[in-house]
């Protein structure tokens, strides 16, 4: 089928792109390793609060840390999109016959692999502070934020195609990310919340998603958390493609 | 429609919405243009910034839905045969589109592989290009360290790739330096002389004139006048004749009398130069000589130019594309 081949080949193209510096894979996990080395030996002490068990913090810890890894790791990668509707590249695209939703499936498909790939790294690094993982449900998790990946990256490339310009982006992508971050019980979990906060996360997609993270990094696959938590992000993942889609149809008019 | 027109439009419009505080705007970029490009030919497109060039060519190259009209390109219906299109025209646009971050090389190699070429044929003609354009000191470098002629050798070699039928080019020499200019030109004549029908758009009339076959000037979003450089610039009419004499006095006195003796479409001094529009003006030139020397008027040195395209410009605009050029 076409678009497989021109998805291929534009997934190529975008790796190709990223292995040039590889170095940026790891500069975008300074962040969450912070957040390991420096914010989680806190929560050890807090063993025993609701949400947190004793000697779990971890395991409680680690799958919210990649789920925040997954949301602001490609909620920025619309400033390479700009760059290049800026060099006229993407037009050069445009003018061939190429399908249209590979120019985009091939970016989202390259932010998502590079995003699980650091979600393994960072695991590998947490293991040393007593990280206990379900092997199933962690190559589960990650199918899981490849999902999380794709709904940001293409969110954040649907912003670059409609504003075309840095400035509107960035303010408009750190106002997105900082609350849907902070209402998804990334650091600490929801049930720690006052119930008027528990009632707003309801409303936030993320939420589930690290309820499905730390359900699986537990190993309870009867949990309908998992359901949930897929059903949702694979929802928003479709839907928010579609909108890149749109907004790249629609780009030159 | 016939046969040999590669490019048929007709009445094919575009406007703009814009939101201002005060609602909603439009903005007519292209008002009703009607084209025929015939196969094999050089079509000059030629306009002031501004004047619709780019909007007209991104409709063509199916990159913009055009508003109203209709198109047909190499015999398909713009609105409805995009695919077929696409895969067989080329097109360059105003930046180019080189990607800056791959080698010249890998550009070549994927944007035939865009086309559906497999990847022994996309080598095939990436080498192929290579060598005509004579990238090989450099197609193996990032291009983001290109200077702009090797650039633009390389966004033309892009667009061209997959050997289409059709090229549109978007202001391919702007920026240019003169050496890397002319061998462009000369690019672009051997890809006529190879069969491929070529619609350029500029506001170098050196260029127009040097390179087209035929021409439309677009001013405003409106086709102005059609023809070849020849046919517009006869329909001027006038050559240019100068006079230069040593004092205004004697300039003065030379005008007098040729106003009186002389059929000039115009006549007019500045300083010591008396400026007469006339027809034939080579052939001419010699009764203009008699008449002078035979009142004691003696030219210290004269200048004979024929119409240029800015001429056309100005005759059917009333400005200057010189001017515009300057701004």
């Amino acid at each position: 089928m076409r678009i497989l081949r021109d998805t291929k080949l534009m997934f190529v193209r975008n790796m190709q792109h990223t292995l040039r510096n590889p170095i940026f894979i790891l500069v975008s996990m300074f962040q969450p390793l912070l957040y390991l080395f420096l914010f989680m030996p806190l929560l050890e002490n807090l063993g025993g609060v609701p949400g947190l068990p004793v000697g779990k913090t971890v395991e409680t810890f680690i799958p919210g840390l990649l789920v925040m890894l997954a949301l602001f790791g490609s909620a920025f990668v619309g400033f390479t999109l700009i760059d290049e509707l800026r060099t006229g590249v993407i037009e050069r695209f445009l003018v061939t016959p190429v399908t249209r939703s590979s120019i985009l499936l091939g970016r989202v498909l390259r932010d998502a692999f590079v995003l699980v790939t650091q979600c393994v790294l960072i695991t590998f690094v947490a293991i040393p502070f007593g990280l206990s993982v379900n092997v199933v449900g962690f190559l589960l998790s990650l199918i899981l934020y490849g999902l999380i990946g794709i709904t940001m990256a293409s969110m954040s490339y649907s912003f670059a195609l409609i504003y075309k310009s840095e400035d509107n982006l960035a303010p408009t992508l750190n106002t997105i990310t900082l609350p849907i971050s902070l209402l998804s019980g990334i650091i600490l979990p929801l049930v720690l919340a006052p119930i008027w906060l528990q009632d707003v996360a309801m409303i936030n997609p993320f939420s589930y998603a690290v309820n499905a993270s730390r359900a699986l990094f537990a190993g309870n696959f009867y949990s309908v958390d998992i359901i949930e938590g897929f059903g949702i992000i694979t929802l928003l993942a479709i839907v928010m493609f579609l909108w890149s889609l749109r907004s790249l149809k629609k780009i030159e008019s | 429609m016939a046969e040999d027109l590669i490019i048929e439009t007709k009445g094919l419009r575009k406007t703009f919405i814009s939101k201002t505080r005060n609602g909603k705007k439009e903005l007519e970029a292209v008002g009703g243009v009607d084209l025929a490009v015939k196969k094999g030919e050089i079509f000059g497109f030629l306009g002031p910034n501004g004047a619709g060039k780019s909007t007209t060519q991104r409709m063509l190259s199916t990159l913009l839905p055009p508003t109203g009209g209709e198109a047909k390109i190499l015999g398909y219906d713009l609105a409805k045969q995009q695919e077929q299109i696409r895969q067989n025209i080329g097109y360059v646009g105003q930046t180019g589109g080189t990607d800056p971050a791959a080698t010249g090389f890998e550009n070549l190699i994927l944007q035939a592989q865009l086309y559906g070429l497999d990847i022994h044929t996309a080598g095939k003609y990436a080498r192929e290009f290579v060598e005509r354009f004579q990238m090989g000191s450099f197609i193996e470098r990032q291009a983001s360290t290109y200077s702009g002629g090797q650039k633009r050798r390389l966004d033309v070699a892009l667009g061209m790739i997959h050997h289409p039928k059709l090229l549109l080019l978007d202001e391919p020499t702007s920026g240019l330096d003169p050496q890397s200019r002319a061998y462009l030109w000369d690019e672009l004549k051997k890809l006529k002389a190879e069969g491929i029908t070529i619609f350029l758009s500029t506001h170098n009339m050196d260029e127009a004139d040097k390179l087209c076959d035929t021409m439309a000037i677009i001013d405003n979003g409106k086709i102005i006048v059609k023809g070849t450089p020849t046919e517009l610039k006869s329909a001027i009419g006038a050559d240019t004749v100068v006079f230069g004499f040593h004092d205004g006095k004697t300039a003065s006195s030379a005008e007098n009398l040729l106003a009186e003796k002389i059929r000039a479409e115009r006549i007019q001094t500045t300083n010591n130069l008396v400026h007469l529009s006339i027809k034939d003006g080579e052939r001419r030139m010699p009764e203009l000589l008699r008449l002078l020397d035979s009142n004691n008027l003696e030219a210290q040195n004269i200048t004979l130019s024929r119409p240029s395209l800015d001429d056309v410009f100005l005759k059917y605009t009333g400005r200057s594309l010189r001017e515009d050029d300057n701004q």
